[in-house]
């Protein structure tokens, strides 16, 4: 909880003054992202302090990460069917969901990875709705990472749940770029999304990535019932993992999940939220994800790239789709955003 | 017919939601011929959907009506 009183017309805090004030004096010019009860008191802005918060996580992006934009495209190589109750997920083989199991093969594996590529990115993510990889999958991505590493010019990353060690050591001797596990939400509230599993379970996971020598990527939904306390509480357990890529999602509350009832995320809450993260995280990658077409629409996801994101996921994801990767390709070249180049990434 | 986000017929309750979900970000999940609820890949670029009777639509397919 704060300790700080905050008036919640101005955004004055009780402490240090204007946290806007605050947060560019340390986080601009210093680099050091905003603590808990700094990061609660920018999601506590007035509306009317939207702009002037999305302009100065704007200029921390610019200085600490620079103008490129990092992009990415992902693919699910198994979908559905999954053990674990994530309450958000519609690939979760215990609700009564639409989405029924499915897998894709190498040569579509491989096809999606080119595909990608052909937009300028530099990422790829193959996903399966896994609690943990079993043999038969490790074995496909295997095969998949080594086929993609053989015939496209892009990094590979994964997405497959828990790991134990000699999985983890399995993947980064495949030459696994970067892997993602997200957090989803504060520790403090993760028993209201995940039943089946901890939020500590998870934590291991990216310990051992990290010692590994992989790129860590975490990061989390916005608008699962936590409160703002708890999403300030989120971004500082994200920013003591210190990940190399946080991707950003808003929830789509699909048909079937315990989450269907609740409302898309409004598009100024996301836009501060998404501030207020660059705040306290200012110099990792920072990635527009699923959700944004909902909550933010078009004109929002400009502002949102204008607000503190440096990186996008273009295209389709794992069972929702995206906006066409051209609308997100012409939409940087509008705001004059270079595309992170692959030599760049290594 | 039968609405291709929530399984229901066209001709009776309100799918405008439906509709605007379809037109955004779901493929369809359920057959619109019978309402089986189908196979759906989705990659970076498109998506397939299998009806085990009615056989496959893809978004390329969808894109040219």
């Amino acid at each position: 909880m704060t300790t700080a009183s905050t008036d919640t017309a101005t955004g004055t805090t009780g402490e240090g003054g204007d946290i806007l004030a605050v947060a560019r004096e340390q986080v601009l010019e210093r680099g050091e992202g905003l603590s808990e009860a700094q990061v609660l008191e920018v999601l506590r802005l007035p509306a009317e302090r939207l702009t002037e918060a999305l302009a100065l996580a704007h200029e921390v992006r610019m200085r600490w990460c620079g103008p490129d934009v990092e992009v990415e495209g992902i693919v699910s190589l198994k979908t559905g069917g999954c053990p674990e109750d994530c309450h958000f997920c519609s690939q979760s083989g215990l609700f009564d969901s639409p989405v029924r199991a499915a897998w894709l093969d190498k040569d579509r594996l491989v096809e999606a990875a080119k595909q990608t590529a052909k937009t300028g990115a530099t990422e790829f993510c193959i996903v399966a709705a896994v609690r943990g990889p079993d043999e038969k999958l490790m074995e496909q991505i295997r095969v998949g990472v080594a086929a993609i590493r053989a015939e496209v010019d892009i990094n590979v990353a994964c997405s497959l749940g828990m790991l134990t060690q000699d999985q983890v050591d399995r993947l980064a001797a495949m030459g696994v770029h970067r892997y993602n596990h997200n957090l989803e939400t504060a520790r403090s509230h993760f028993p209201e999304v995940v039943t089946t599993h901890t939020w500590e379970e998870r934590w291991e996971t990216l310990q051992m990535v990290r010692a590994a020598g992989m790129e860590v990527c975490c990061g989390g939904i916005v608008g699962m019932g936590e409160s703002l306390e708890q999403r300030a509480e989120f971004a500082v357990q994200l920013a003591s993992l210190d990940p190399d890529e946080v991707p950003m999602n808003f929830l789509i509350p699909n048909p079937g999940t315990p989450f269907a009832h609740l409302d898309v995320p409004q598009g100024p809450d996301a836009l501060m939220t998404i501030a207020a993260f660059r705040l306290a995280m200012p110099k990792t990658v920072l990635r527009f994800a699923g959700g944004r077409e909902l909550t933010l629409g078009d004109l929002g996801a400009e502002q949102g790239m204008l607000g503190g994101i440096n990186a996008i996921i273009v295209g389709n994801y794992l069972t929702n789709l995206g906006r066409p990767a051209e609308q997100d390709l012409e939409m940087l070249e509008t705001l004059k955003m270079p595309i992170k180049a692959l030599n760049d990434t290594l | 017919m039968f609405c291709s986000f929530c399984g229901g017929e066209t001709a009776t309750g309100d799918h405008e939601r439906c509709r605007a979900r379809l037109s955004l970000i779901d493929p369809p999940r359920y057959c619109a011929e019978c309402a089986r609820r189908m196979v759906v890949q989705v990659d970076p670029m498109g998506w397939t959907a299998r009806c085990s009777r009615h056989g496959e639509r893809t978004s390329a397919e969808a894109a040219q009506r």
